[in-house]
């Protein structure tokens, strides 16, 4: 049923994602500040990979994306794990927030971000994976 | 020690490695484990025999007060010296038992992974880390039964062991949680020293009812014994080693251990004399039933088991002493008998007793080992066996409740065992030379080393019972007996236990004599024995079994509507319960609204009736959504962007997500009949109505201290972040948050499953009209 090609949305959806793509990045950086974070910027980076994928069908999303939804699941749950780990390392309790300063541009890391890139990565693989699962059994199914 | 033992566990799931480098020579190498430990155990003795324990501290878990301390006493001495010596020579054994099988490697794996858990168990001074090993033990065990897992007995043997152990388990789990918080701690040590308070608390009766249950099933005490002779289905060296040396000494390992803490009072001696009592004398009637003969061997294990449960029953120090005796005596004849088994096992091909005869001929040397352990099993002088013998009928004669039937059943166990005793020496060495299904050959001095070693000691410790007098004194000053003094010895002098020895000896001889023709009478009441215990398990299995399958089809049978009303209707009786009978609603509605508030409130409600009437997919998936961006105003109105926000993406996925799924959808009928949607209606009516109630209580409720207050303070400073909700997400509450992303992951790979399993069923040739009656 999903058919690509209407001229609107391939045009939109190859200028859009770059975009929606960037802003997805944004929320998930200023989130600790500013409404934002990993959950809402993980949903905006799946709508963006959603639209693409409505536009030019799933091969090509999978071409664009490099790598498996599934892959993304399991790598942002090991970041979600590895960001309790620096805390055991300093003998404070399971889960203590960690903060460090990137000398030069004054960037501040810390566990909770590592954390949110996690979150970021898991809603990503997992809508990506529902939804093209969805796309290609349709697929099998029209053929 | 604790690295030792943890270390040890490496150790076995090296084994694989092991086997490629040393090959058949493995199970020698692995045995240099346990030894070393024994030599380690050895160097301790002299703290020990100062009447000193040895407490190894290691913290585990401080904030939940869980340690991996050990604790060294006597009594932990002597069963750790039991499972490193037997477990070295039991390698040793399993060396040349099983030489060239298939699957040495994941043998050595489990029996060495068992005998560290074993090691762990009685060295434990947390009753939570005590509680792990003795879980690992069950399993390990369930594993070994089922060694040989193409056959069909073996796996059901090692099942029925394992509900058996585990059911225990889980009561011994109970008793435990109990006993700490009636001693108010989890280390032994410490509860050791609460005896008086522990006895006169108020959860003394359940508590110790649950420990008992624990214990006897693992210790296969009446009611629970049927597990352990269907567990010999296991290789013959599991059998010698768990079976009958060690694991299933952890049941009365526990029992002694507690006897300081909980023994005493008269439920426990009644009980425990009792229970051991006739376990006693079940096991020794059921063994000369049998005449394959690791059956008879297991049997007498049960009517041993039975004697120790008895001796800590009594509880005096005499039955302690003779307790101590008795448990050393048994772990050494008896691991030496079920190995000489195995030898005849091995060498003849049959486990038949009656099928063999005259083999001391062609096996002079393991028919030497068999009689000496044999005489030892019997209780005859001058072996180790005799004096534990002696101390235990002295020590039931001494009883203070129930003394007639305690002697009479301990007399008949006595006669009956040394039958067996008897049997398992002289039918097969002795007789008629009989046509075995293999040629037999005298064992490979592998195998013959450690029942020679065991036997050897039995006659060593029997002629000169006094050099354990140190040894069992310690023990039993650990069992609550101080200064108690100890003196073995082989010649007590004429008295009345003496005369019970004599007359269970000639009783024994003409049971042996009748054999037989007894067993051709005991066979007649086989249609009784079929109604025993087992058949409770049995039953019990198959009414489980039964129990699942009406609930799966009452609850689980794939229609959502089904799940979701039965999920709506706990919540319903559980919240309403909590909600009528312990606060009063309250149904004051404060109306202090403004018009735009109404409006989305309105509209959502609206959405909510438009997506129930409605007769198009598409339509109603609009309405839902019209109810999702409401519920995000709402959020926008309640100054919340974050959540608006979420909510406004989610919404946005999910008309993506089910436009997708509408496509594939049948065409829409209405599945429910009039009166199925009624129930429906009723149903959601009472979740809104309740919901509605809850809301309103929850606001005229009394203000508790909020915690938004506190998490508005310290999401800054502490957190380093002005948006709260963030700080929530990924620093104060992020352990729930990573319980999320597992949640959300697995409900991707759910999904992903889900079609493509289906998509291949499909492939495999289904019509979609039979996709449609499923859907």
């Amino acid at each position: 049923m999903v058919r690509s090609g209407t001229l609107i949305l391939s045009v939109a959806a190859r200028l859009l994602l770059p975009l929606q793509l960037l802003f997805s990045l944004f929320l998930l950086l200023r989130g600790h500040d500013e409404p934002g974070g990993g959950f809402i910027a993980g949903l905006v980076a799946s709508g963006a990979f959603a639209l693409y994928l409505f536009a030019y069908g799933g091969r090509a999303m999978h071409a664009m994306l490099k790598v498996s939804p599934r892959d993304l699941i399991g790598v942002g749950l090991l970041l979600g794990v590895l960001s309790t780990l620096p805390a055991w390392w300093q003998g404070e309790p399971f889960f203590t927030a960690q903060w460090w300063t990137v000398p030069v541009i004054g960037f501040k890391a810390s566990t909770p971000l590592l954390f949110d890139i996690g979150v970021y990565l898991v809603v990503l693989g997992s809508v990506l994976t529902a939804i093209t699962a969805l796309v290609e059994t349709d697929r099998e199914n029209d053929a | 020690m604790q690295l030792a033992v943890l270390g040890g566990f490496v150790v076995a799931g090296m084994a694989p490695l092991l086997h490629r480098w040393f090959g058949a020579r493995t199970p020698q190498v692995m045995a240099l484990l346990p030894a070393s430990m024994a030599i380690w155990l050895l160097g301790q003795w002299p703290t020990i025999a100062a009447g000193e324990a040895l407490l190894l501290e290691w913290s585990w878990v401080p904030g939940l007060d869980i340690t991996l301390s050990f604790l060294i006493d006597g009594l932990a001495w002597l069963f750790a010296m039991l499972i490193t010596v037997i477990g070295s020579l039991v390698l040793v054994y399993t060396g040349d038992y099983l030489r060239g099988h298939r699957d040495l490697s994941r043998f050595l794996v489990v029996i060495v992974a068992f005998m560290m858990s074993m090691l762990g168990l009685v060295l434990s001074d947390s009753l939570v880390t005590l509680f792990v090993f003795w879980e690992l033990t069950s399993i390990t065990s369930f594993l070994l039964i089922g060694f040989n897992h193409a056959d069909l007995s073996a796996r059901k043997a090692a099942q029925q062991g394992l509900y058996v152990t585990a059911g225990g388990g889980l009561a011994l789990l109970a008793g435990f949680v109990m006993l700490a918080a009636a001693g108010g701690s989890w280390s032994l040590a410490e509860l050791m020293e609460r005896g008086d308070t522990l006895r006169d608390h108020a959860l003394y009766l359940p508590l110790l009812l649950c420990l008992l249950i624990g214990a006897f099933t693992k210790s296969a005490q009446f009611p629970f014994h049927f597990w352990l002779p269907n567990a010999m289905a296991a290789p013959t060296p599991v059998s010698a080693y768990l079976h009958s040396a060690t694991m299933v000494k952890a049941g009365v390992y526990l029992l002694a251990r507690l006897h300081p803490a909980l023994g005493g009072t008269e439920t426990w001696t009644v009980t425990l004399s009792l229970v051991g009592a006739i376990t006693m004398a079940t096991g020794a009637f059921l063994a000369i039933q049998h005449t394959n003969i690791k059956k008879l061997l297991a049997y007498s294990t049960v009517m041993a088991l039975g004697t120790l449960t008895l001796l800590l029953g009594l509880g005096t120090p005499g039955a302690l002493v003779a307790f101590v005796t008795f448990l050393l005596a048994h772990s050494l004849y008896k691991g030496a008998l079920f190995m000489v088994a195995g030898i005849l096992d091995h060498e003849t091909g049959t486990k038949d007793v009656t099928h063999m005869g005259g083999l001391r001929h062609v096996m002079p040397r393991t028919a030497a080992v068999a009689a000496i352990a044999a005489l030892s099993l019997a209780g005859l002088p001058p072996l180790l066996g005799f004096v534990g013998k002696e101390l235990m009928l002295e020590s039931a004669l001494a009883a203070e409740h129930y003394r007639v039937p305690i002697v009479v059943l301990a007399f008949v166990a006595a006669f009956l065992t040394l039958a067996v005793a008897v049997i398992v020496a002289l039918r097969p060495f002795f007789g008629p030379p009989r046509r075995t299904p293999r040629t037999p050959h005298e064992a490979p001095p592998g195998m013959l080393v450690g029942p020679a070693l065991l036997a050897g000691l039995s006659l060593l410790l029997g002629l000169a019972p006094g050099w354990l007098d140190a040894l069992v004194a310690v023990t039993v000053a650990g069992l609550g007996a101080d200064d108690h003094e100890v003196h073995l010895a082989l010649w007590h002098g004429i008295n009345l236990p003496l005369v019970l020895s004599l007359a269970s000896l000639a009783l024994g001889l003409a049971v042996w004599r009748r054999w037989d023709r007894l067993r051709a009478h005991l066979a007649r009441f086989r249609p009784l024995m079929a109604r025993g215990p087992e058949a409770g398990y049995e039953a019990l299995m198959a009414g489980m079994v039964a129990g699942a399958e009406w609930q799966t089809r009452m609850l689980q049978n794939g229609h959502m509507r089904n799940y979701l009303i039965v999920t709506l209707l706990t919540l319903l009786g559980l919240v309403g319960h909590a909600l009528f009978f312990r606060h009063a609603p309250s149904l004051e509605v404060p109306l202090d609204l403004y018009l735009h508030e109404a409006m989305v409130a309105g509209l959502m409600v609206a959405g909510a009736v438009t997506a129930c009437v409605m007769r198009s997919r598409l339509a109603a998936v609009a309405a839902v959504g019209i109810m999702g961006f409401s519920i995000a105003l709402t959020f926008v109105l309640f100054s919340a962007p974050d959540l608006a926000i979420t909510q406004l993406l989610v919404e946005t996925l999910t008309v993506i997500l089910l436009v997708l799924v509408l496509f594939r959808l049948p065409r829409f009928v209405t599945l429910s009949t009039p009166t199925e949607r009624i129930r429906d209606l009723v149903v959601a009516g009472l979740s809104g109505t309740l919901v509605t109630l809850l809301m309103l209580s929850v606001l005229a409720g009394e203000r508790l201290p909020r915690i938004s207050d506190y998490l508005v303070a310290n999401s800054q400073p502490q957190g380093h972040g002005h948006n709260i909700v963030n700080v929530i997400l990924v620093d104060f509450r992020a352990l729930d948050t990573l319980g999320e992303m597992f949640v959300l992951a697995l409900a991707a790979v759910g999904v992903l499953a889900m079609l493509r399993f289906h998509a291949e069923e499909s492939d495999a040739g289904r019509t979609p009209a039979q996709e449609r009656d499923d859907g």
